[in-house]
């Protein structure tokens, strides 16, 4: 396997809930809990679960635009979390992100060519003075936009095309890693696929390693070469994204796959779905031993004091990483690919 | 609101090829074709001024007033500080329009030569406050913490103050004997300044409160922007535009206060020509000559309404909600 870039150990996110007048600590929402994972050179990692889980605070506490609580970050080698604001400042050349909303991830005072541009202002060795202009400009073509519109405003494009002015952005620096904030969630589903497809492009011309955040499963699937799935601010199941699809060890991973709509409407309604108890705990308060015991079907009273780690487990033929204490593989969803969209 | 927005494109699979097809050509064309020139936003209020009678009226009465401050010679050639005893009083007439005062002074002369304290004042005052008030606020809103709670705390302290009790115990305590004219003037300035920009610091905190959180702050943070960087060229011009126009408003008002000042016999003093010297001069004459308060007045009125109407344009042309 290729060499790591990305070293994710134990990284923590809580925020201080503070009441009364005179702002005291009265407890923590534990946002991101201990979350690890490695990033190869050139592979795409996708991140999914649902809304609040934590993807997007880990998203930005990769590109350190969020301080964490502990945790280190090893980029090459290098601790994110260790280097001075100017050292940060280089390192930030090789790390970029592309956020979900391309409607406020764009300044509508600065024209694309502006906004493209940014990069080689703040890092002015990149490319010579003179060369800026023709440098945005190819990279305009390489997102698929016409040159010719350096000089129009965000509000003159469609969200589409704001995305791939943002992943123009994104990309300006050459960045070994490109983190991707839930990209294309906010697009419909046909300019979805055409990003997506641009992403992948560029991934194959300009060897990126994505870290590719969504809560839309078939998206992840059709992108990614290793998913990792969140819950509560912990990373429930984590491995190739053939075995997490198609033989997933964590009940929390096939339940959320078990809710993946039926493209074919003859089979529809014919697969077991599994619906889950209850809520979302909340963050603020989760529950003890394995975060996930409140809702699962094998709960047991050792889930409720012991935290299973996120370790190899599986039927002993193909073993990926799973925090379940009886972590057994169960396949729950046809082998499609990008057959529908759904979250 | 991604589940909303996933539910709606859900919808239109169901009735796909063409919609969708459609919309790709459109997007195609949007691309491809021509869509008029390159606009931004403070072009698009350029245009939206452009149409408003109000702009137009109020900006031909602000350069009127400009132009007398600037060149009154150009509206008289009367000598306003030339003072006729034995014609005190006189009703307007050919050779006095406006008439004349108790010292007997040329009405209309002095109303002319009056613009120049009022815009002086009125252009500073408001150049300080925004000034002042957009720094201060900006610091305030984009760093949060402690300069946040130090920055409006003071801003609250002389919030607090009555401008006009304020002014009255500042102009008293720091007043010289003899003041010159440009002295007096920047200390009124000041005056405003100093109990004005709390306002302009709270409208720009909390502006800059709202542009923060946008994802192209972050962008600028993510590719390692200084914060000066992302303050000048993303935060400041994103967040500026309702300062622009409560600080075209308070031009007016700026202008009405130090009128009342010099009302008051703390701003400008004679023989400095001021319409607050002037409105308070007549006062005493109401009954048997109102022609010595009456026409000041009007100029002040005027002034006052051409700067808020002014304003009040702007303010149109700013919000995309009027549109």
């Amino acid at each position: 396997m290729a060499e790591v870039v990305l070293e994710a150990r134990d990284i923590v996110k809580h925020y201080p809930i503070k009441t009364g007048v005179l702002r005291r600590t009265t407890g923590w929402v534990k946002a991101v809990d201990g979350v690890s994972f490695d990033l190869h050179k050139g592979e795409t990692l996708g991140i999914v679960g649902e809304s609040g889980c934590g993807k997007s605070t880990l998203g930005r506490m990769l590109m350190r635009l969020e301080e964490p609580t502990s945790g280190s970050l090893q980029f090459d080698g290098v601790d994110m979390y260790a280097q001075s604001t100017s050292d940060m400042r280089r390192l930030r050349r090789d790390i970029q992100i592309v956020f979900q909303d391309p409607y406020t991830s764009l300044n509508p005072r600065k024209t694309v060519g502006d906004i493209v541009g940014e990069p080689f202002d703040i890092h002015p060795d990149v490319v010579p003075k003179q060369g800026r202009r023709q440098r945005v400009q190819e990279l305009l073509d390489l997102v698929g936009l016409n040159p010719e519109h350096i000089n129009r405003y965000p509000h003159q494009f469609s969200g589409g095309q704001r995305q791939r002015i943002g992943i123009a952005r994104g990309i300006a620096l050459n960045p070994k890693v490109l983190i991707c904030d839930e990209p294309v969630s906010a697009l419909d589903v046909s300019v979805q696929a055409q990003v997506v497809n641009l992403m992948e492009k560029l991934q194959d011309e300009l060897g990126l390693a994505y870290v590719f955040i969504a809560h839309d499963l078939s998206v992840v699937r059709h992108i990614s070469d290793r998913v990792g799935v969140m819950y509560l601010g912990k990373l429930a199941e984590l491995g190739e994204e053939d075995e997490v699809y198609t033989r997933p060890t964590h009940p929390y991973t096939q339940a959320l796959l078990s809710a993946v709509p039926v493209p074919d409407p003859v089979l529809r309604g014919k697969r077991e779905q599994i619906v889950l108890e209850g809520d979302v705990p909340s963050p603020a308060n989760p529950p003890t031993g394995c975060r996930f015991h409140t809702r699962c079907w094998k709960a047991q009273d050792r889930c409720t004091t012991e935290e299973p780690g996120l370790t190899m487990r599986g039927d002993g033929v193909a073993e990926h990483l799973s925090a379940c204490h009886f972590a057994e593989a169960r396949a729950v969803v046809e082998t499609t690919d990008m057959s529908d969209h759904s979250g | 609101m991604t589940e909303t927005s996933r539910h709606v494109t859900d919808g239109e699979d169901v009735a796909p090829t063409d919609d969708s097809q459609r919309a790709m050509v459109d997007e195609t064309l949007r691309a491809e074709g021509d869509i008029g020139e390159a606009r931004s936003l403070t072009q698009d209020a350029w245009r939206q001024l452009r149409r408003s009678p109000l702009f137009w009226v109020s900006a031909a009465m602000i350069t009127v007033f400009v132009l007398m401050a600037v060149a009154p010679s150009l509206f008289t050639s009367l000598d306003p500080a030339k003072g006729d005893l034995s014609r005190s009083r006189e009703t307007p007439n050919a050779a006095a329009w406006f008439g004349r005062d108790l010292q007997g002074y040329d009405i209309f002369a002095r109303c002319i030569y009056g613009a120049r304290a009022s815009i002086l004042v009125g252009v500073f005052a408001t150049l300080g406050t925004s000034v002042v008030g957009s720094v201060t606020g900006m610091l305030a809103g984009y760093f949060g913490g402690l300069a946040d709670t130090l920055i409006s705390r003071i801003g609250d302290i002389f919030f607090a103050i009555p401008l006009l009790l304020g002014a009255i115990v500042f102009l008293s305590s720091f007043r010289g004997d003899d003041p010159g004219y440009f002295q007096v003037v920047f200390q009124v300035v000041l005056v405003l300044v100093v109990f004005g920009w709390p306002s302009i610091m709270r409208l720009m905190r909390s502006s800059v409160l709202q542009i923060k959180p946008n994802d192209y702050v972050s962008a600028a943070r993510a590719l390692g922007a200084s914060p000066v960087r992302i303050l000048r060229s993303h935060v400041f011009p994103n967040a500026v535009a309702p300062v622009i126009v409560v600080s075209t408003i308070n031009l007016g008002v700026y202008i009405a206060v130090e009128a009342t000042l010099s009302f008051l016999g703390i701003g400008l003093i004679p023989p400095t020509i001021s319409w607050g010297v002037m409105v308070s001069d007549g006062l005493p004459l109401l009954r048997a000559s109102p022609h010595v308060l009456l026409f000041p007045a009007v100029f002040l009125s005027l002034a006052v309404l051409a700067f808020i109407m002014f304003g009040d344009a702007v303010r149109d042309a700013f919000d995309p909600k009027s549109r």
